[in-house]
C-alpha cells in the first residue's frame, strides 16, 4: 500500500509541474503580457514600467523558475488591479468555492445513490425507467439555464430562497442544486451498474443463504462493494466542480474563486488568472490523488498485502 | 409462447439448466433493450434532423434577418401564446430587446451551435483518437506518455482555461472552435485507448500481424472498424459537450460575440428582463435542451443497439 | 432414525423465451438425522436448482412447488419470506461450490463468521468470537484466533472452503446441503474436505444432502443415493444397493463409465453414454432417458414412467423393465 501511494504521489508531482508550466505560459497567449496588463490607455513608459516590475523583461526560463519558486513558498505574485497579494485574495475566497462544491456533491450523492440502488433492485421496472429518465434529462440541461429557471421559480415567483450573495446557508441551496444536478446521472448510472453486478455475485448468495436480513444483504454486503468506484467518481467530480463553478458563482454572485476568476478575466489581471488556474489544478490533482488512495484503501485486496 | 409439442427428435438442442443460466436474461428482454435503443435513435435522430433542417434552411424560414432587421419601436413583443396587446403574428416568437425577430434569431442560432459542436468534435476527435489508439496499440512508453498527457489535461479546469485563453487571444467563432477542440479530446483518448486494448489482443489482429501487414494497415483495417461504434458514441457525447461549453462561454460573454444569435448569448441578453419576459430566457434554453437531449439520445441509442450487453 | 427433511413432488419451473422450462420435475426423497443423501447426476440435470429450491434461493423468475416440503416437522411451503430467512443459516445451511468467490472480499472472515451467528442468536460479540474460533479449529484451521482478522483473499481455496463449512455450522444446523463442495478444489484437498464433512456430520448428528457428479465421492460418503437425470430421480437406494445392484440403465451406464484398475482392460474403450440430454422445455412424454437407452423400445416413449421396487427394500428405480432383466443386462455389460 505504501509503495502504491508513493508511486501515485510521484505521478501527481510530475503532473503538477507540467500544469504549472502550462499555466505560466498561458499569459503569453496575449502576445505581450505587459501590454495586456497595462491596458489600452497606457503610455509606452507605463508599459516599460510594468515590464520591469513584473519581470517580463527577463528570459522566460528565469521568469518561470522564479514564479514557481515563489509559488512554492506561497507567494503567487501581486494583483495589478487590486494592489494586494494574489495569495491573500485567493485563499480568502477559496472557502466559498469549497463550500459550494461540497454541498453540490453532497446533494448529488444524496439523490443519485439511493436512486441507483433502487433502480438496481428492480431493473426494468417503473422506478428504473424514472431514474434513467431523470438521468437523461439531467445530462441535457445546461447548468446556467437551469440556474436561471431555479431563480425564476424559487427565487422570484415564490420568493422561497435568496438569490445572490453568501449571507446565510440558504444562499447555497439553489447554487448547489444548479451545480450538482449535472453529476447526478453519472453517479446514479454507476451505482446502478455496480449494484447490478454485485447483486449477482456468489458472496451475495452466501449472505442470503446465511439468512441475513435483506437490508443487511443490500447495504452491508452489496453496496459496500458496489460503492467503491462511485467514491472515486464522486471525488473526481468534486474536483471538476471546483473548476467549473465559475458560471454558477457568477450567476448567484457567490464570492468564490470562480467569481474571482471571472472578475480577473474581465480586468485582464493576468497574475491573478494564472494563480487561480494553478491553485484549482493543484487542488484537483490533490483530490484525485486522495481519491486513488481511498479507492485502494476501500478494497482490502489492495490495502492488505 | 408456444410449446414445442412432443419432442422426441434427437436434433432438439440441449437445454441444460445451471442456476447461472436460469438467471440470464431471456431473449425477450434482450430484444426489449434493442427496441429501447431504437427509440432513442429514432427520437433523438428526428429532433436532430429537425434542428439540422432549421439550421440549413434558416434564411428561407422567415422573412427577417437575425442581426440587421432591428425595429426598436417593436421591441419586447411577447410570443404568440401570450395574450396582450403587443402580440404580433408576424413575430410568432416575439422580438428581443432590439426588436429583432426571435424566431429568426433562434433558427440562425442553430447554425452556430451545430457548427461549433461539429467542428470542435472533429478536432478533439482526431486528437483524442490518435492518442488513444496509439496508446492502446503500441502500449509501453507510448501508453505512459499518453496517460500522462491525459492526466495533465484532466487536471486543468476546462471552462476556466477556455475563458482565460479566449480572453487573451480574442473571441471569435473559430477561436472558440479551436480552443474547445484542443481541450475536450480527453474522453476520446480514454475510450479509444481502452477499446483498442480490448481489440488488440484478439485473434484476427494477431493473424494480420503474422501475415506481415504494416502497423498502419492493421490499425486501419482491423482495429478501427471494431472500435467504430464506440467512437461514434463518444463523438456524439463530445459534440453535446462542445455545444454546452460554447453556450456557457457565450453566456459569460466570452464566446461568440454579439450581435450573433448564439443561443447562450441570447439567454444572457435576456436574463436581465427574465422576470417580466421569461420567454427571452425560456426559448433559447429550451432549444439548447432539445438539441443536447437529441444528441444524447442518439448516442445512447447507438450504444444500446450496437452493444446491448454494455447497457448501463 | 426419523427424517429431518421430507420432500414430495418438488418441482421448479422457469419461464424462458421458448416456453416453460421444467428443470426439476416431481422429486421425492427424504433425509434422516445423521444420514447423508447423495444426489448424483451429470451437469445440468437439475441438482443445483434442487438445492436452491430447498433453501428458497431460486432466481426470481423461477417458481417452486411441492406436495410436501417438511423440515423437522415444519412445512416450508407455507413459510413466509421472513420465516425462511430465519431458517436459512440457522436450521438449514448451505455450502456452495466456488469457495474463491463465495466470501465477501471487503470483510474479514471473522466478521463474516460471527455475523452468521449474531443474526440468529442473541449472544455477545465475545461469545460469537469464541464459537468462530471453536469451529475454525474443528475444520482443521490452525491459528484460528489470528485467522479471524484475515481477509478472504489471503486464504487459499481449500482454506476458504473450510471457512465456508465452519460458517455453515455457526448456528448448529440440523440439516446441511453441500452443493459440489469439492469440485473446485485440488484433488488432494478433496479427500480431506469430504472426510471433514463426514466427521462433522456424525459429530453434530446433522442430516446432509451432498450434491455431486463424482461417483467416487458418492462411494466415500453416501448412506443413501439418489440418481438424477434430466430433472427426475431415476433411482434411489442405499449406497450399497445402488452400487452393487444398479438397476436403472442410466445408473448402470454411469458405473460402467468408471474405469476400474485391474478389471478394465488396457486399450479397451472407456464407457460412455451416447446421445445428449433432452430439452426440458414444455412437456416431455415418456422416459427422459429413452433416447439414449440401450434397452428402450416403443413403450418407453410415452406415458409416465413410475417407480418400481428393486431387488431389496427401499431400493426403487424408474423404468418399465423388470428388475431381473436389468440385473441380467448389467451382468452382461460389465463382463
Amino acid at each position: 500500500m505504501l509503495k502504491f501511494a508513493l508511486r501515485r504521489l510521484g505521478v501527481a508531482v510530475l503532473v503538477a509541474l507540467t500544469v504549472s508550466l502550462l499555466t505560466f505560459s498561458m499569459i503569453y497567449l496575449s502576445g505581450d503580457p505587459a501590454m495586456a496588463l497595462a491596458g489600452e490607455t497606457a503610455t509606452q513608459s507605463d508599459i516599460e514600467n510594468i515590464r520591469r516590475v513584473y519581470g517580463y523583461d527577463q528570459p522566460i526560463i528565469v521568469q518561470y523558475l522564479s514564479w514557481l519558486g515563489n509559488a512554492l513558498q506561497g507567494d503567487l505574485g501581486r494583483s495589478h488591479y487590486l494592489k494586494t497579494d494574489v495569495s491573500e485574495v485567493i485563499f480568502a475566497r477559496l472557502p466559498n468555492t469549497m463550500i459550494l462544491g461540497g454541498t453540490a456533491i453532497t446533494f448529488a450523492l444524496i439523490l443519485a445513490i439511493p436512486l441507483g440502488v433502487v433502480a438496481a433492485i428492480r431493473p426494468n421496472s417503473i422506478i428504473d425507467r424514472i431514474a434513467l429518465t431523470i438521468a437523461v434529462i439531467g445530462q441535457a440541461l445546461p447548468s446556467f439555464w437551469f440556474a436561471l429557471i431555479l431563480i425564476f421559480f424559487l427565487g422570484i415567483t415564490f420568493r422561497l430562497l435568496p438569490i445572490t450573495g453568501t449571507s446565510s446557508w440558504m444562499n447555497f441551496i439553489m447554487p448547489s442544486i444548479a451545480l450538482g444536478y449535472y453529476v447526478t446521472p453519472g453517479v446514479m448510472r454507476l451505482t446502478r451498474a455496480g449494484m447490478l453486478e454485485v447483486l449477482g455475485s456468489d458472496y451475495i448468495r452466501t449472505a442470503k443463504a446465511k439468512g441475513l436480513r435483506p437490508v443487511t444483504v443490500l447495504f452491508k454486503h452489496a453496496l459496500r462493494n458496489a460503492i467503491i468506484p462511485v467514491v472515486s467518481l464522486a471525488a473526481v467530480q468534486f474536483g471538476f466542480m471546483l473548476g467549473g463553478s465559475i458560471v454558477i458563482e457568477t450567476i448567484f454572485a457567490i464570492n468564490g474563486l470562480g467569481f474571482l476568476a471571472w472578475e480577473s478575466i474581465q480586468r485582464a489581471d493576468l497574475p491573478m488568472m494564472q494563480a487561480i488556474v494553478l491553485v484549482l489544478s493543484i487542488i484537483y490533482i490533490l483530490i484525485t490523488f486522495l481519491a486513488d488512495i481511498m479507492n485502494a484503501w476501500l478494497d482490502p485486496r489492495i490495502r492488505v498485502n | 409462447m408456444s410449446d414445442t409439442g412432443n419432442k422426441k427428435t434427437s436434433s432438439v438442442p440441449n437445454v441444460t439448466t445451471t442456476p447461472e443460466q436460469a438467471n440470464e436474461p431471456s431473449a425477450m428482454s434482450a430484444m426489449r433493450r434493442r427496441v429501447f435503443g431504437h427509440y432513442g435513435i429514432i427520437i433523438g435522430g428526428a429532433i436532430l434532423l429537425l434542428i439540422f433542417g432549421m439550421a440549413i434552411f434558416a434564411p428561407y424560414l422567415t422573412n427577417f434577418h437575425p442581426i440587421l432587421d432591428q425595429d426598436l419601436s417593436n421591441k419586447m413583443v411577447p410570443p404568440m401564446w401570450h395574450d396582450g396587446p403587443k402580440v404580433n403574428p408576424v413575430h410568432p416568437l416575439g422580438t428581443d430587446l432590439q426588436g429583432r425577430d426571435y424566431l429568426t434569431r433562434l433558427v440562425h442560432g442553430a447554425q452556430i451551435s451545430l457548427l461549433i459542436g461539429f467542428a470542435a468534435m472533429l478536432i478533439s476527435g482526431v486528437i483524442g483518437t490518435t492518442l488513444g489508439v496509439a496508446a492502446g496499440y503500441f502500449g509501453g512508453r507510448v501508453d505512459m506518455v499518453v496517460n500522462y498527457l491525459i492526466t495533465v489535461r484532466l487536471s486543468m479546469p476546462v471552462i476556466l482555461v477556455a475563458l482565460a485563453v479566449v480572453s487573451l487571444v480574442g473571441s471569435s467563432l473559430w477561436i472558440v472552435i479551436w480552443v474547445l477542440g484542443l481541450l475536450i479530446w480527453d474522453r476520446f483518448a480514454v475510450v479509444m485507448r481502452s477499446t483498442t486494448l480490448q481489440v488488440r489482443n484478439l485473434d484476427y489482429v494477431a493473424a494480420a500481424q503474422a501475415a506481415g501487414c504494416s502497423k498502419f494497415r492493421i490499425i486501419m483495417t482491423e482495429i478501427m472498424p471494431n472500435i467504430a461504434n464506440h467512437l461514434i458514441v463518444v463523438a456524439t457525447l463530445e459534440m453535446a459537450h462542445a455545444i454546452l461549453l460554447e453556450a456557457a462561454l457565450s453566456f459569460l460573454g466570452l464566446g461568440v460575440q454579439p450581435p450573433a444569435p448564439s443561443w447562450g448569448l441570447m439567454i444572457s441578453e435576456g436574463k436581465g428582463m427574465m422576470f417580466f419576459d421569461p420567454w427571452l430566457v425560456g426559448i433559447p434554453g429550451a432549444a439548447l435542451f432539445a438539441l443536447i437531449l437529441a444528441i444524447n439520445l442518439l448516442g445512447d441509442g447507438i450504444r444500446d443497439v450496437t452493444a446491448p450487453e454494455n447497457r448501463n | 432414525m426419523s427424517a429431518i427433511l421430507e420432500v414430495e413432488d418438488l418441482k421448479v419451473d422457469i419461464p424462458v423465451s421458448s416456453g416453460m422450462l421444467h428443470p426439476v420435475q416431481g422429486l421425492n426423497f427424504s433425509v434422516g438425522r445423521g444420514e447423508t443423501l447423495c444426489i448424483v447426476g451429470e451437469s445440468g440435470c437439475g441438482k443445483s436448482l434442487t438445492s436452491l429450491a430447498l433453501m428458497d434461493l431460486l432466481p426470481s423468475k423461477a417458481t417452486r412447488s411441492a406436495k410436501k416440503l417438511v423440515l423437522d416437522g415444519e412445512d416450508l411451503t407455507k413459510a413466509s419470506d421472513r420465516r425462511m430467512s430465519d431458517i436459512r443459516g440457522n436450521k438449514m445451511a448451505m455450502i456452495f461450490q466456488e469457495p474463491m468467490t463465495s466470501l465477501n472480499p471487503a470483510y474479514t472472515i471473522g466478521n463474516q463468521l460471527m455475523e452468521a451467528l449474531l443474526r440468529h442468536r442473541s449472544v455477545s460479540g465475545d461469545e460469537a468470537r469464541e464459537r468462530a474460533i471453536f469451529l475454525l479449529e474443528k475444520v482443521g484451521i490452525t491459528g484460528a484466533a489470528s485467522r479471524l482478522g484475515q481477509y478472504p483473499h489471503q486464504l487459499s481455496g481449500g482454506l476458504r472452503q473450510r471457512v465456508m463449512i465452519a460458517m455453515s455450522l455457526m448456528c448448529g444446523p440440523e440439516m446441511i446441503i453441500a452443493d459440489e463442495p469439492t469440485t473446485a478444489l485440488d484433488v488432494t484437498i478433496q479427500a480431506q474436505i469430504l472426510l471433514l464433512l463426514a466427521e462433522l456430520q456424525k459429530e453434530f448428528n446433522m442430516g446432509m444432502i451432498l450434491i455431486t457428479h463424482d461417483l467416487g465421492v458418492v462411494a466415500r460418503v453416501a448412506d443413501r443415493v439418489a440418481v438424477m437425470y434430466a430433472g427426475q430421480i431415476v433411482e434411489t437406494g442405499t449406497a450399497t444397493q445402488v452400487f452393487e445392484n444398479p438397476t436403472h440403465p442410466y445408473t448402470q451406464g454411469l458405473l460402467e463409465c468408471i474405469p476400474i484398475p485391474g478389471k478394465t482392460e488396457r486399450g479397451s474403450p472407456l464407457g460412455s453414454i451416447p446421445g445428449i440430454v433432452p430439452s426440458l422445455v414444455g412437456d416431455l412424454d415418456g422416459c427422459h432417458f429413452a433416447e439414449r437407452c440401450r434397452y428402450s423400445n416403443n413403450a418407453c416413449m410415452s406415458g409416465n414412467v413410475e417407480f418400481q421396487a428393486g431387488i431389496e427394500d427401499g431400493h426403487v428405480y424408474r423404468c418399465i423393465l423388470d428388475k431381473d432383466q436389468c440385473a441380467a443386462n448389467f451382468a452382461k455389460g460389465a463382463a
